[in-house]
């Protein structure tokens, strides 16, 4: 009794700081206390957080090396775009339609490439980044190389803070339930999971259709903020800027992926002041951190309010 | 376990709010301190100096500069020096409208740059909603300057180059008129819509002119065998070889073309321009070959003597069109604040859209409704791997 009681107040708790979070950002916004480059850089910051958290349920919990992620993304956005501005839904529909989107591509993509294991998968995954993106160069539709310009700027603070605490929320939840048991189990070792009777490739195939899933979403948000979209904007660069993040928050911990799009966004903010020798400073921090810290900022654990606690010296 | 996942959460986005918090309060201070200062005029350099076109945006900075310098030499402007703040725009869209915003927070008064027509129009946005002039030296795309849906000119938008379909249509009537071709191919990057937009102008000019296209081939940005074909092409023998492509390909592809026996006459647009042509492509390999320009440093004009030579003894290098665009879109720039008498942002908009016979390096400009100058345009041939001005074109 006395358990649940305190389960209510932290929940209730919990939600509040979310709330109160997003009250203070959006009344910064409206207040104008928020100036246009910070605005730009929050939203790349939690378009980031949306890439970075969903390519982690692939790569890092459920252990496959994948490199499409920006062709994923690049589905989204060109789904979210063909609703909103050439057919005039609203952005609502275009979400949606941008997940079912680049969920069907992830789904199409997974169920015969998931077979391969490691490297080979890594290289499927990179083609199909590829070839979605020269087909999109040659749909004239979409007005090809040159992309689509004069997209509406649709991508509010408010869509964008959902949109990203519903990633978080989902890919959570997904670990600690009896599907994220699975999922893990295939990372550690698959064919002791396939032994225990699991259907490995139906747990890779559902990681692999949410990760898309959430890119696609990033996907719409990305160009309903940025104006213009075209092909070039997610080449295989883009993947490897979403699969840095990854790699440097930690492979398999939800917290290190948030971390690390945070501080790479930031970082490439910081340095805008540095022309000359800007990309040498950001490669070197990468580098540096990645001698320190190989596992990545998080290794596999999570930041949790445990951990909070402990810092803090609190005790219950 | 679901306690677990909220709490996790909830430290999360708390850091996310204290870094929010601290990136914020570091700008606020940042900026009151200012606008205090008066007497000088903030310019705004965002162009590529790393990434895909990074020789573009690095030459088109050093010739701006150079204007900056001579401009700060002679007295400012309304008695104000011009202070540039350079940025990186990484060859990206995106980051190009994230170094836009932090330029405008900045207080600048106008932005220079970026040169790839998707990069200016990733800043667009940021300059139109803060009402401040952007002066685009080198985007040739025509919807840069005009919202395609409404057909309205961009208000902020200006650029001081020449736009695609005119680089097309000049390279055509060269070759028809000029070189007396009757026939040509099309060898086209299909990846860009640089090269599209020159090879869809080139085409409707040259067949207006009477000749016939006996061959459209493309390739795409990073390809490195042209072969396949150059094969085909040579089949129909052309008079003409029009390749509008980057010098990154266009360099090689040359090279294989004279390697296959092929002698026609090739031409390109001013994605031409480079120094590895000749290091790539080799002299001897682009005799015979042409391409439109903004400008020429071989040109006679007392002006560009001038500006050659003092850009030679800065950078100990030639400078190519981008940096002579570099150059003018900073003068464009003085030019009209001196006319609205004014470095207020709104201003110097309205004179920019006013500019008249402007004596530029690279040709006389006027400023037409649709934020385009009204300019001449050159041929450039190599000869022994020397860059040749061949004529000037005035539409």
């Amino acid at each position: 009794m006395q358990e649940s009681k305190h389960k209510w107040i932290r929940f209730c708790g919990e939600v509040l700081i979310l709330v109160a979070l997003f009250t203070a950002v959006q009344y910064a916004i409206t207040a104008g206390l928020l100036n246009m480059y910070y605005q730009i850089n929050l939203t790349s910051m939690c378009i980031n957080i949306i890439l970075a958290v969903s390519l982690n349920l692939i790569n890092g919990f459920t252990g496959q090396l994948s490199l499409g992620h920006a062709g994923f993304m690049a589905v989204g956005a060109y789904s979210a775009v063909i609703m909103t501005q050439f057919l005039g839904q609203p952005f609502a529909i275009g979400i949606i339609a941008a997940c079912v989107a680049a969920a069907i591509a992830g789904f199409i993509i997974g169920v015969p490439t998931l077979r391969l294991k490691g490297d080979y998968l890594a290289i499927a995954t990179l083609a199909f980044g590829e070839i979605i993106r020269v087909v999109l160069m040659n749909i004239d539709y979409v007005n090809g190389p040159a992309g689509v310009v004069g997209i509406s700027k649709l991508t509010t603070w408010p869509v964008l803070y959902w949109s990203m605490i519903i990633t978080i929320l989902v890919v959570v939840n997904l670990i600690n339930s009896s599907y994220g048991r699975a999922i893990v189990s295939v990372r550690e070792d698959e064919v002791a999971a396939e032994l225990m009777g699991i259907n490995t490739t139906r747990y890779k195939v559902i990681a692999f259709v949410i990760g898309a899933m959430f890119a696609g979403l990033a996907g719409a948000l990305y160009a309903h903020f940025f104006y213009i979209i075209k092909p070039e904007t997610f080449n295989f660069l883009k993947s490897f800027d979403i699969l840095v993040m990854v790699v440097l928050g930690g492979l398999g911990s939800t917290t290190g992926a948030i971390i690390a799009a945070i501080f790479i966004t930031a970082l490439t903010a910081a340095l805008q002041s540095f022309p000359a020798i800007r990309m040498i400073l950001y490669a070197l921090i990468l580098i540096i951190v990645m001698i320190y810290r190989p596992q990545g900022l998080m290794g596999n654990k999570e930041f949790s309010r445990e951990t909070f606690n402990r810092i803090w010296g609190g005790r219950k | 376990m679901r306690k677990g996942v909220l709490k996790r959460l909830s430290v999360l986005v708390l850091m996310v709010f204290v870094l929010g918090i601290a990136v914020g309060c570091g700008g606020g201070a940042q900026n009151a301190g200012d606008e205090d200062k008066g007497g000088e005029i903030k310019v705004g350099l965002n162009v590529e100096l790393s990434g895909g076109v990074a020789s573009y945006g690095t030459n088109c900075r050093d010739g701006a500069m150079l204007a900056i310098e001579e401009i700060n030499a002679a007295g400012g402007v309304l008695g104000k020096q011009l202070n540039p703040i350079v940025r990186d725009c990484k060859s990206l869209a995106d980051e190009a409208m994230s170094v836009s915003a932090a330029l405008v927070d900045e207080g600048i008064v106008a932005q220079i740059g970026p040169l790839v027509s998707g990069n200016v129009q990733g800043s667009t946005p940021v300059m139109m909603d803060n009402g401040i002039p952007l002066i685009a030296p080198a985007a040739t795309a025509p919807n840069v300057t005009v919202d395609e849906k409404t057909g309205e000119t961009l208000n902020s938008i200006f650029r001081v180059c020449f736009i695609d379909p005119f680089q097309g249509t000049l390279m055509a009537e060269f070759a028809a008129d000029n070189l007396g071709a009757k026939t040509a191919a099309i060898y086209k990057d299909a990846s860009t819509d640089y090269g599209k937009g020159l090879a869809e102008y080139f085409k409707k000019t040259f067949e207006a002119k009477g000749g016939t296209i006996v061959a459209e081939e493309g390739f795409v940005k990073d390809d490195r065998d042209f072969k396949a074909a150059l094969t085909r092409i040579r089949g129909k023998n052309p008079d003409f070889i029009y390749v509008p492509g980057y010098y990154q390909e266009v360099a090689p592809l040359v090279k294989q073309a004279r390697e296959l026996g092929i002698t026609a006459p090739m031409g390109g647009g001013d994605g031409w321009d480079s120094p590895d042509m000749v290091s790539v492509a080799t002299a001897p390999n682009l005799n015979n070959t042409y391409f439109t320009n903004h400008y020429s440093s071989q040109d006679k004009d007392p002006k560009i003597v001038a500006f050659v030579e003092a850009y030679k003894a800065k950078y100990n290098k030639e400078p190519d069109a981008f940096a002579a665009l570099g150059y003018d879109a900073v003068q464009l720039l003085a030019q009209a604040i001196k006319d609205a008498n004014s470095a207020e942002p709104a201003a110097i908009t309205e004179a920019l859209a006013k500019i008249k016979d402007f004596e530029g390096i690279t040709g006389k400009m006027t400023i037409d409704e649709q934020h385009n100058p009204v300019k001449a345009g050159v041929i450039i041939e190599f000869k022994d791997g020397n860059q040749v001005m061949n004529t000037r074109i005035q539409p």
